[in-house]
């Protein structure tokens, strides 16, 4: 198998005043070597959380994985010991954030900050730690990078930052780039900067991308596979060109429709999904997009909806009212 | 200029500089030229939709129309009758026909006041009816834009985002204005909301009839909203057009840039795509000449240094701020 990434009925449980809630209720994908795949859904739907489990970047011990198996080279990471896992974070697996502002340190100027990063997963001598820098800080496109090294992140803008970010997140040449809300703080045209940067080193280093995005648009020119989460649990998945042409659950249906089209007709009403993800602790066993569109009193609806393949790689929870193959 | 009869806001050559101090005596070495010489008007019952990247100048531009902020320079007309340099209490009276709804409810609404309060607020300044009307009007408008019966009772905290954004919304409609100025009033909000309430602000605005200045720098969302729209660079407007035109027939090369620059929801599309390199410049020390070609590096822009850059109606309606470099 060419899998790189792959989870298997992923529970992730937080400690709540009302006791313990799963953020994310038996999830399970694969990311293939060199591939991306795009996670998505609105907030509160658990794709942070998804990745913060995969990275075991939990708040423990109120929030921790409860079952299943994240398996990364077909080694479970939930069995590894934590100096391990520390050099597998950074190092095979790398991470951008969404805020990097949030995720680089204020004090430390950036130089540093790289240099800490090679020398934490290469046996380096600082002299070639400083030259790789350099190299790095080139290759994400930032101008003059020996002077940028002694900047701090806040002389820098929000697109220079995130490609600061990116920088350290490739410094190891990962197999696996998590990528989570990368562009969101960003406009538009430093948005497509950034995109084409990540698209363009990940053909460079071979590598794969996890990209969590809450925008279809993002999805639908640089993913290969997308996997849609709704309240915690993936309610379709399948290759991205089926997805956009053939959406088989009603959830996908109405995120994909109330989009605004750049060719729609002007001050026409959207189409809108009506009400809201449920807060966690509300989360019903049965199917939670009937719960949001208030079907839930329907007796088929009381039990967990199955997810099955319903044609080759295309997965879909199977519920008698949101399925609409 | 001419002036049609039913022009509600009138913006002539509005200029927002911030001053730069520095030195031990904190003089003044510079300026930041966040708006910079804009004129538009916007008639009533009409959206004119401004976009732009962050840091462009749109919100401050929303502000200073409001007089939220003080323009250093410029008119703004509302009704005919120039607010620029009206005193703060005339302008109080005139506020109840133009509200502003911000970006980000969670920090406009105050944490400490109930819902009903909140909505009620700017009744009380108006001194618009007594307790039993207010009370009235505030279940009225918490109905109209689709909050519960309870919610009057309730705190900002209690409430989702697109709530929060609701609740922003009945405030601003409290005082039956005739203008809103909607600045990224969806911005923030997941896709599904997103579309619940841009449904609510086109219903509205048929139903009372207002006009909207609608900042944003979601291109589709403008374009779904929108009769007319402005884009801004660095301060200026660089073209307005009808919203329709704007998309088949930029003239700007900053306003291509941006469509191109949208990630189409379709992945069968491919597109050429004009990346465009770095960011927008400073306002501080902003390049001569035109400031969009400067950024791209373009061959003709030294020609831009040191004339007048006109804004011109290339066809009816469509302006377009020419230059050598960015307009054919």
């Amino acid at each position: 198998m060419s899998n790189l990434l792959e989870i298997r009925d992923l529970v992730t449980s937080f400690d709540t005043d009302t006791g313990w809630v799963r953020a994310v209720d038996g999830v399970s994908f694969s990311v293939d070597r060199g591939k991306t795949v795009g996670l998505v859904g609105e907030s509160g739907c658990g794709k942070t959380v998804t990745a913060m489990s995969i990275i075991d970047l939990l708040p423990k011990p109120s929030g921790d994985i409860l079952e299943g198996k994240v398996l990364f080279k077909n080694r479970d990471l939930r069995q590894i010991s934590p100096r391990e896992m520390r050099r597998v974070r950074g190092g095979e697996i790398g991470v951008i954030f969404q805020e990097p502002m949030a995720a680089l340190n204020p004090v430390h100027r950036i130089g540093k900050q790289l240099i800490e990063i090679l020398k934490l997963h290469q046996e380096i001598s600082k002299k070639d730690a400083l030259k790789k820098a350099v190299e790095l800080l080139d290759a994400v496109g930032i101008p003059a990078p020996e002077k940028r090294l002694s900047n701090y992140p806040h002389q820098l803008s929000g697109g220079m930052r995130q490609r600061v970010m990116i920088a350290i997140a490739l410094a190891c040449e990962p197999d696996l780039l998590i990528a989570d809300e990368p562009t969101t703080a960003l406009d538009v045209t430093v948005q497509a900067q950034i995109l084409d940067l990540i698209a363009s080193m990940q053909k460079k280093l071979g590598m794969a991308v996890l990209m969590i995005t809450h925008d279809l648009g993002v999805i639908a020119q640089n993913c290969d596979e997308v996997v849609v989460m709704y309240a915690g649990r993936i309610v379709e998945r399948a290759p991205v060109k089926e997805l956009f042409a053939r959406p088989l659950h009603a959830y996908t249906k109405g995120l994909l429709a109330s989009i605004p089209q750049i060719d729609s007709v002007r001050k026409t009403q959207l189409n809108t999904i009506p009400g809201q993800v449920a807060a966690i602790q509300d989360f019903v066993t049965g199917c939670r997009f009937c719960q949001r569109m208030e079907r839930i009193d329907s007796s088929l609806s009381r039990q967990r909806p199955e997810y099955r393949e319903v044609s080759p790689d295309h997965w879909v929870e199977t519920c008698p009212q949101c399925y609409q193959g | 200029m001419m002036k049609e009869t039913n022009t509600l806001l009138q913006v002539e050559d509005l200029r927002m500089h911030f001053p730069v101090r520095g030195g031990v005596m904190m003089k003044q070495i510079g300026a930041v030229k966040a708006v910079d010489g804009v004129s538009f008007h916007i008639q009533s019952g009409e959206t004119l939709g401004l976009v732009g990247e962050s840091g462009c100048g749109k919100s401050t531009l929303g502000k200073a129309v409001v007089r939220l902020l003080n323009p250093t320079e410029g008119k703004v007309s509302f009704k005919g009758t120039e607010i620029t340099r009206m005193s703060q209490w005339r302008l109080r009276k005139l506020r109840q026909d133009f509200q502003m709804v911000f970006q980000d409810p969670a920090e406009s609404l105050d944490a400490r006041m109930s819902v009903g309060d909140l909505v009620a607020e700017p009744l009380v300044i108006q001194k618009m009816g007594a307790r039993k009307f207010r009370r009235e009007k505030v279940a009225e408008l918490l109905d109209r834009v689709g909050l519960p019966k309870n919610a009057a009772q309730k705190f900002p905290f209690e409430f989702s985002g697109g709530q929060r954004q609701r609740i922003g919304i009945a405030r601003a409609l409290a005082v039956n204005p005739d203008l809103l100025i909607l600045d990224e009033p969806v911005s923030a909000l997941d896709v599904s909301i997103q579309s619940q309430v841009m449904n609510l602000l086109l219903d509205l605005q048929q139903e009372f009839s207002m006009a909207y200045l609608f900042i944003a720098h979601d291109l589709a969302v403008v374009k779904h909203m929108s009769d007319r729209i402005a884009v801004m660079y660095l301060g200026k407007i660089v073209e307005m057009a009808p919203a329709d035109e704007i998309y088949q027939n930029p003239q700007h090369a900053y306003t291509k840039a941006l469509l191109s620059a949208i990630p189409v929801p379709d992945p069968t599309v491919s597109r050429e795509r004009v990346i465009l390199e770095g960011d927008v410049p400073s306002p501080i020390n902003p390049p001569e000449g035109c400031a969009f070609g400067h950024r791209v590096g373009h061959v003709d822009y030294p020609q831009s240094i040191g004339i007048e850059l006109p804004f011109v109606e290339v066809s009816p309606g469509h302006w377009v701020q020419k230059c050598p470099c960015c307009v054919a």
